[in-house]
């Protein structure tokens, strides 16, 4: 099972079973939904953004484990981050779960959300793992109809 | 228990010699034997049919009606060898009560415009089942927002089945459409098709049945039924993608306007008036898909050779070895309980969402669908978004289901 211990694997487990950051952070001044018709993840993301930093994140939602683990991933890496910054995190995200899964992991530009590379063996989940994303990016820019990944 | 215990089910049906034919099960899938339990989505080919088309590609294609020599006429006596081989398998009466079509979702929408638009006006109603298939359910919401007609819906009982006693009270004096399915494809349910059919045509109402899943899986015959339309899938009856078969009865069909205009569906063309053909050429515009039409054949012809009775046996045999299964795992809840029921296994696991549950199998080579299998409808009755479906098909046998149970304790194991 080695596929699957790659892409299930213990940290993703972690959080898909206590995702962090899942709330709606009192001050929050930005919100946008993401939903994936195909299976049914929904996620909204909520922002606390002041001077242009990503002051409190958090999300709320229902959906399957890489959806989940990869919001609860993602708001750890974007609190306390310039727009900036978590455009050049959502850039490197992006580009290693779309790239080929023989490509070697540039763990630099991602840290610690390189555990959800192995969803690169499993095209169909990739959608799952950027829905928080693209949602997120949504958030920031002030968008209001909800975010579709299909 | 011997090799041959395992993988047999009635004395008749050779299950092992059958997988043999579909050279696709013979690959793996994520470096094990593929255990392919998606066949409620589409059916495997077996080689008589993958050879039939080839056949047709290499000896025999050519236009379909139109042409003057030996290869035209050869190739539509094919094609209509194979109108009367889908007359045969639905027990049909005449070989004009066939219209050949892409699949059963463009079946019911060529009675939902063609029938549709002439005998469902403002205030009138069509009832649906909540089970239904997006196909059986979109084409009359779109017809009925159209014609500013209304949508009734026959509820369903936890167990899966339809709550018949309150068809009556649903079919009111403006009701003129029952669409219902034979077959749930969620729920494996077969529905009492002649006891809605006699309800209904009480009333003067007739029905339509979505047998997508109900023909390659047991024996259909129309006319026992009593229905007035039935549309099936080629794709799922173990034949080619793209041909599909809609049955109406004669004196529906020919009362029914053309529905693409085009080629061969005319009688006569002037820029004063044209005149269309009889049925059931004036529904089949354009040049058919041949070599789909004369697949399906030999999709049915392999498929009588092994006899409906006995498929359905086989799959009532593994539905109960595999239901048995299931029921043993703890966290794993089975939709669809009904007494009549075929070969499609809806499931889910406690905690697991659907869509992890699809990924570990995959992992483990077992293919089931995870989704909510175009019947959302259906999803949110139940209070769920999606559900995981393993469904089976005349190449499953046993260790198959083995191998579902399995994955399926070992997707537990993963996330407990």
């Amino acid at each position: 099972m080695s596929d699957l211990r790659d892409l299930y694997q213990t940290t993703i487990l972690d959080h898909n079973k206590q995702p962090r950051n899942f709330r709606v952070p009192a001050a929050a001044n930005r919100e946008a939904a993401g939903y994936n018709p195909l299976c049914g993840d929904r996620v909204t993301v909520h922002l606390q953004l002041e001077d242009g930093i990503v002051k409190d994140v958090g999300f709320q939602g229902a959906g399957c484990a890489i959806s989940t683990a990869s919001a609860s991933l993602m708001t750890q890496a974007v609190k306390g981050r310039s727009l900036a910054e978590v455009e050049k995190i959502f850039d490197a995200f992006h580009e290693l779960v779309t790239s080929s899964p023989q490509r070697e992991i540039d763990e630099s530009g991602v840290g610690k959300l390189a555990v959800l590379a192995g969803v690169r063996e499993y095209p169909v989940r990739v959608k799952c793992a950027t829905l928080a994303w693209h949602t997120l990016r949504a958030a920031l820019a002030g968008k209001h109809e909800p975010v579709r990944t299909e | 228990m011997t090799a041959a215990a395992r993988h047999s089910t009635a004395p008749s049906l050779d299950v092992a010699g059958l997988r043999a034919q579909f050279p696709i099960l013979a690959r793996a899938q994520r470096g094990k034997r593929l255990v392919y339990l998606d066949s409620a989505a589409t059916a495997q080919k077996p080689q008589a049919v993958i050879d039939a088309v080839s056949r047709f590609y290499e000896e025999s294609y050519a236009s379909i009606h139109r042409g003057v020599y030996e290869l035209s006429e050869s190739a539509t006596l094919l094609y209509e060898g194979a109108r009367e081989k889908v007359r045969s398998f639905l027990g049909a009466r005449e070989a004009r009560e066939i219209v050949f079509v892409r699949n059963a979702t463009e079946a019911i929408n060529l009675v939902a415009w063609s029938w549709g638009q002439r005998n469902v006006g403002a205030g009138d109603e069509v009832v649906v089942t909540a089970m239904e298939h997006h196909a059986n359910l979109v084409p009359w919401q779109m017809l009925c927002e159209q014609q500013g007609a209304r949508l009734r819906v026959l509820p369903i009982r936890d167990d899966g089945t339809l709550e018949l006693g309150a068809l009556p009270a649903l079919l009111s004096t403006r009701t003129r459409l029952v669409a219902v399915s034979h077959v749930s494809n969620v729920l494996g349910t077969i529905n009492p098709v002649r006891e809605i059919s006699a309800l209904a045509h009480a009333r003067g109402v007739p029905v339509l049945v979505d047998g997508a899943q109900a023909a390659p899986r047991i024996p259909v015959n129309v006319l026992e039924l009593g229905c007035d339309f039935y549309a099936v899938s080629g794709h799922k009856l173990y034949g080619p993608s793209g041909i599909g078969a809609l049955y109406a009865r004669a004196e529906l069909l020919e009362s029914m306007p053309p529905w693409q205009g085009g080629g061969s569906m005319i009688e006569s063309v002037s820029f004063d008036k044209t005149t269309f053909a009889g049925i059931p050429t004036r529904f089949e515009a354009g040049s058919p898909n041949a070599e789909g039409a004369i697949g399906l054949g030999a999709a049915l012809d392999w498929l009588n050779a092994i006899g409906m009775q006995h498929v359905a046996e086989h799959e009532r045999e593994l539905l109960e070895y595999g239901t048995r299964l299931l029921d043993a795992i703890p966290g794993v809840r089975i939709y669809g309980r009904a007494q009549a029921k075929t070969g499609v296994l809806a499931f889910s696991i406690a905690g697991v969402h659907p869509h992890d549950v699809g990924t570990v199998l995959d992992g483990e080579g077992v293919a089931v669908r995870a989704g909510h299998h175009c019947a959302q409808p259906l999803m949110e009755r139940y209070g769920v978004a999606a559900l995981a479906r393993a469904s089976l098909g005349i190449y499953n046998d046993r260790e198959d289901l083995d191998r579902l149970a399995q994955a399926v304790r070992k997707t537990i194991e993963l996330f407990s």
